[in-house]
């Protein structure tokens, strides 16, 4: 699963995107993970997360299955972050996603502490993972380089379509929604906050940024580079 | 996946929500219909979506009488109205479209959810990639465009050719006929897949050859093609040999995944067995 590597942007624009992420590993560490991922998920609240995941379940803001015509006017935009330590029920890979770096580094700090025994990733620019390692006085074990997309990058859509599209690595947030969401904030139909809500639930995983998509959103509503 | 027919009164909203743009809807029966081939079954319709669950004639009759009196109706984008999606029954090969394509549906052959690799994730306790090693990780169909796995073979095939081997725990290398060839079973080289990744492992020397290998077969290859190249790093936490290497090559490194080394063995047949290996056995 390299559902965080690939997220599109200059190291720049991850300025608010650190995503700090703990997995177990099958046969070696995965007897007894599930409380120690719960504890992980519990451990990311106090520090603010704008979202919290694990792969099975989904993220602090999912799809409701049994809407009402009247939730409509009133629809939860508030993420849920117990509802997600609580839905978690079996060993998977679970994330915490933050805008800033001093509650990622302090969150680490704090992972450190409590001694999982789980693998740890941070999820961000090269320099930003490095300077939360360091206020965490933790020397780097392994990193895995995003090279980017190359190929057949003409099938790809502009910049700032991909960078929201590609804060879901699982691809789940589709091209053609992230540009109708810059596209209905561009026209007043919405606005960023919502838009950036409508794409944070279809992330299967919990990893979508929403800060940072509400930035792009609005950078690119009014026609700039975000 | 399937649209009930009967439910759908063709609001248009999965269109949009469909990664492969394989929804449209059909103007013969004005109802939304799934390009079954271009489909590659990654449920976001059915997942993603919200649903309520009106009265379709009632919905339709709303939406028509907006239409005529030219009011521009305002849904919310992200809920089918009346759940008109329905899973299929999927069976071989078709079913290793959604394998690779919903992330919910852990690999058989990995057991882990989305495109069911570890990669440098658990690097800390697998001991993967070593000093001296570059592990790479070549996805194909991300983001957003979906690959067959005829073109991935063009990938395997070619890196088989010159000696690399695949990684064991990889859904693709589980998939393969023949590995020392890179050939992928037959029968599934149509399906289409959102997306999946080739994982191999090489000395670091070998760093350049294999990127320009892949420079020269990503042209034959009708997706875009993301690398990742996962390496150890020394006891001060610093990687001063690969990155080097790679921005030689010209890239700029934006991004990375840290694996911070807080992970250790703890499943106890497997720390009792350490426990019996000479020291200096492991990495």
């Amino acid at each position: 699963m390299t559902n965080t590597l690939h997220r599109f942007g200059p190291a720049e624009s991850f300025r608010d995107d650190y995503v700090v992420f703990a997995i177990s590993s099958r046969g070696k560490n995965d007897q007894g993970a599930l409380p120690k991922l719960r504890r992980f998920l519990e451990m990311a609240v106090p520090f603010k997360p704008v979202n919290l995941g694990d792969a099975v379940h989904g993220g602090a803001l999912r799809p409701c299955k049994d809407m009402k015509p009247t939730s409509h006017w009133k629809r939860e935009a508030k993420p849920d972050f117990q509802a997600v330590i609580d839905g978690l029920d079996s060993p998977c890979t679970v994330a915490a996603v933050f805008d800033n770096r001093v509650a990622a580094e302090d969150f680490v700090k704090a992972v450190r502490e409590a001694d999982l025994g789980l693998s740890v990733n941070i999820s961000t620019s090269v320099e930003g993972a490095e300077q939360c390692c360091f206020a965490a006085g933790i020397p780097r074990h392994s990193v895995g380089y995003s090279l980017g997309f190359e190929g057949k990058t003409e099938r790809l859509p502009e910049a700032n379509v991909m960078m929201l599209s590609t804060m879901c690595g699982h691809g789940m947030v589709s091209h053609s929604l992230a540009k109708k969401m810059i596209d209905w904030v561009k026209e007043g139909r919405r606005t960023p906050e919502q838009a950036a809500t409508y794409m944070t639930r279809f992330c299967s995983c919990g990893i979508f940024n929403p800060a940072r998509a509400k930035r792009i959103i609005e950078a690119a509503a009014r026609g700039e580079s975000a | 996946m399937k649209i009930n027919p009967d439910k759908c009164v063709a609001c248009g909203n999965c269109t949009y929500i469909c990664p492969m743009g394989a929804i449209y809807i059909d103007p013969r029966i004005h109802r939304a219909t799934i390009n079954r081939d271009e489909c590659v079954e990654c449920y976001s319709c059915y997942n993603g979506l919200s649903q309520e669950h009106l009265n379709p004639s009632f919905v339709r009759f709303v939406r028509k009488t907006f239409q005529m009196m030219r009011i521009r109706f305002d849904p919310e984008p992200d809920v089918c109205p009346t759940g008109a999606f329905e899973p299929d029954e999927l069976t071989w090969p078709r079913v290793v479209r959604r394998a690779f394509s919903d992330p919910r549906v852990p690999h058989e052959s990995t057991g882990v959810h989305g495109r069911g690799t570890e990669e440098v994730k658990t690097n800390d306790v697998s001991g993967r990639v070593k000093l001296g090693e570059v592990g790479f990780t070549i996805e194909f169909g991300r983001p957003g465009v979906g690959v067959r796995f005829r073109d991935i073979q063009k990938m395997s095939m070619a890196l088989a050719r010159a000696g690399v081997a695949f990684e064991k725990k990889n859904p693709v290398t589980s998939l393969m006929s023949d590995e020392s060839k890179g050939e992928i079973r037959a029968d599934i080289l149509d399906e289409k897949v959102l997306s999946a990744i080739l994982e191999i492992k090489v000395p670091v020397s070998r760093t350049e050859e294999i990127i320009r290998l892949v420079w020269e077969i990503e042209k034959q290859v009708d997706s875009p093609v993301a690398l990742g190249v996962g390496a150890r790093c020394d006891e001060n936490g610093e990687e001063n040999v690969v990155a080097p290497i790679l921005e030689k090559l010209g890239y700029k490194l934006e991004r990375a995944k840290t694996n911070i080394g807080l992970g250790r063995i703890t499943n106890v047949e497997v720390s009792e067995q350490q426990a019996r290996e000479p020291v200096g056995a492991r990495s």
